[in-house]
């Protein structure tokens, strides 16, 4: 009795594991299958459209990697990625640590302020920007994503690397500076090298947030060299009325799963990151 | 600090002194982001609300000003009522599924099976990939003749036959219809949303003493007694930072609408960022599209408020 219980128990969780994997998985699966298939198969309603009727082929791959802009969406979003990553570092590591260690009482406010700046959308900011780029001469150009994408890694950045730098005791600060270092000096030396795993996660939510930007790529860039994949793919992949399904679809799948993957190994971190407020305050 | 003076030997104005001031280095450390803050989100937040009271165009960006005029001509025009009663739908709607199926997923995912590393994997990945590329994914799935749930539901007999349960046509024309087309919008949403929503919450389960478990356990309460009991009531605190998370990168998004349905069929799954976009950058209507996106600042500041509170809070414990 007690064992068929128990069974009932786990075939229970394993079917409701299951049905979220297949409410989740099922858009992707369905790219992986749909990119190799050839036209006179995809496109006909009668043909089980979960199976290769037809033999599996590369030519739409091979469209998409020689015949569209997507390589150049790739590499746009690369150097923007490059660039936003080395920005936020620049300007959130210095202020996380001013936040947690060096300006007191009122860094705790502070800090709530950055992270409430987290909360502003971009759907809010995007038409005056847009101004601000077109004035500022970038229009068109990867550097004005390189210029606002920030806005939104630097707040999350500055709070998650806050928490990394509260977890560091005090004593192995003061130890240091006992030994003759400098304030500065005993952050640089000590602190920095303890954080570096904090470092690795912000850098890795950086850049995929900044991939994931969708309003601020479609305000302000309107020429196809300078797009990023998020707004590229949907925009220029389709022709007039006509949609690549295969390109398309292998498009997606060939940024998606890379990106999944990473962010599984940083998971544990974002967690932490995105709990901090509610454990720590 | 009584003591570093004492290892301070180069006197008062030197780098070493310079190095070791905690008054200078900290608010220098915190100078770079703060002005970047203001320089990118504080005065364009400033320039829309500039925006939304004068009569500025893409064309003319003299700006003259003309009260709340704005506010009261979008008032009147139905697409922008539309756009306005769709964002408060479709997010309403979304929050309370997400936060549903979430505290399931997090229940779940916090038991131990075998696989679940995989099964975690598949589970974030609407979450870690580009919300338009994923949107890409389903308007494929969604397709209007060849989506392969209307080829199953026809295999099924379920469609595609005269007396079938939904209909005697081929197809559902999810995007073509406006009640599943709004449906569609939201399924996505909830998709896209849930993973983050679950680990949060996980983390918030996990935080859970095992003491207060086990001591729940030896008082004989069975499973249901202790999840409302001690685990909802414990992580509800959580459950709001979930929410937050949630509604932010929910009201934050435009690519759903945009890819999946461009607002349509006519303008009836308009949502507040899209409309702006098609008047602020599309007909360059700055002023009016500035006022549209203005409409979500009210969401922000319940959010802002919830947040601030929620932190004062926590600083008391």
């Amino acid at each position: 009795m007690k064992n068929l219980k128990r069974w009932l128990k786990r075939s229970l969780l394993y079917g409701a594991v299951g049905l979220f994997c297949f409410f989740s998985a099922s858009p992707f699966v369905w790219m992986l299958i749909t990119m190799f298939k050839e036209d006179k198969d995809l496109y006909r309603s009668a043909n089980n459209p979960f199976l290769f009727n037809e033999p599996p082929t590369l030519e739409h791959l091979d469209l998409l990697l020689n015949g569209t802009n997507f390589p150049v969406f790739l590499r746009n979003s690369m150097f923007i990625g490059v660039m936003v990553v080395l920005i936020t570092l620049v300007i959130s590591i210095p202020a996380a640590y001013s936040l947690a260690r060096l300006v007191g009482r009122w860094g705790e406010r502070a800090g709530i302020g950055i992270f409430l700046v987290y909360l502003v959308p971009p759907t809010l900011l995007f038409i005056p920007l847009a101004r601000v780029v077109v004035s500022l001469g970038l229009h068109n150009s990867l550097w004005s994503m390189v210029l606002v994408y920030p806005t939104i890694t630097i707040p999350f950045s500055t709070w998650l690397l806050m928490g990394f730098f509260k977890s560091i005791p005090k004593d192995l600060e003061e130890a240091a500076r006992v030994d003759g270092y400098s304030r500065l000096k005993s952050f640089i030396k000590v602190i920095m090298p303890l954080s570096f795993s904090g470092v690795v996660a912000v850098t890795a939510f950086t850049f995929t947030l900044t991939l994931h930007e969708f309003v601020y790529a479609l305000a302000f860039v309107t020429s196809s060299a300078q797009r990023t994949i998020s707004v590229g793919v949907p925009t220029e992949l389709v022709r007039g009325d006509v949609f690549y399904w295969q390109s398309l679809m292998a498009a997606a799948a060939i940024v998606a799963i890379p990106v999944g993957i990473v962010y599984n190994i940083f998971l544990d971190r974002l967690v932490a990151g995105f709990t901090m407020g509610a454990v720590k305050g | 600090m009584e003591e570093n003076v004492a290892l301070k030997p180069r006197g008062r104005f030197g780098l070493r002194y310079w190095t070791d001031r905690e008054d200078l280095l900290g608010p220098l450390f915190l100078f770079p982001a703060v002005i970047y803050i203001i320089a990118l989100v504080g005065i364009p937040f400033l320039i829309a609300l500039a925006y939304s009271v004068t009569d500025v165009t893409a064309g003319n960006t003299s700006l003259d000003f003309v009260g709340l005029r704005n506010f009261q001509a979008i008032l009147k025009t139905p697409q922008f009522l539309t756009s306005l009663g769709n964002t408060i739908m479709f997010t309403v709607i979304s929050q309370i599924i997400i936060i549903i199926l979430a505290n399931i997923l997090a229940l779940i995912l916090s038991t131990d099976f075998r696989g679940k590393w995989f099964a975690r994997f598949l589970i974030m990945l609407p979450w870690a990939t580009p919300i338009a590329l994923g949107t890409i994914g389903w308007l494929w799935l969604l397709d209007s003749k060849f989506s392969p749930i209307d080829w199953v539901f026809r295999y099924l007999h379920l469609l595609g036959e005269p007396g079938a349960l939904l209909g005697a046509q081929k197809n559902l024309f999810y995007l073509g219809r406006l009640e599943l087309a709004k449906a569609s919008i939201i399924l996505i949403y909830v998709w896209r949303m849930l993973p983050l929503s679950a680990v949060i919450l996980m983390a918030g389960l996990t935080s859970i003493p095992q003491d207060l478990l086990d001591q729940a356990d030896v008082d004989g309460a069975g499973f249901w007694r202790t999840l409302f009991q001690i685990k909802l009531p414990l992580i509800i605190p959580i459950m709001s930072i979930a929410l937050l998370f949630s509604l932010i990168f929910t009201v934050g998004d435009m690519a759903v609408v945009y890819v999946l349905t461009r607002g349509g069929p006519v303008y009836y799954t308009q949502i507040l960022p899209t409309w702006a976009f098609y008047k602020g950058i599309e007909s360059g209507a700055l002023a009016e599209g500035a006022a549209t996106a203005l409409f979500l600042f009210p969401v922000l500041l319940a959010v802002a408020i919830l947040v601030l509170r929620f932190s004062r809070r926590t600083e008391v414990t």
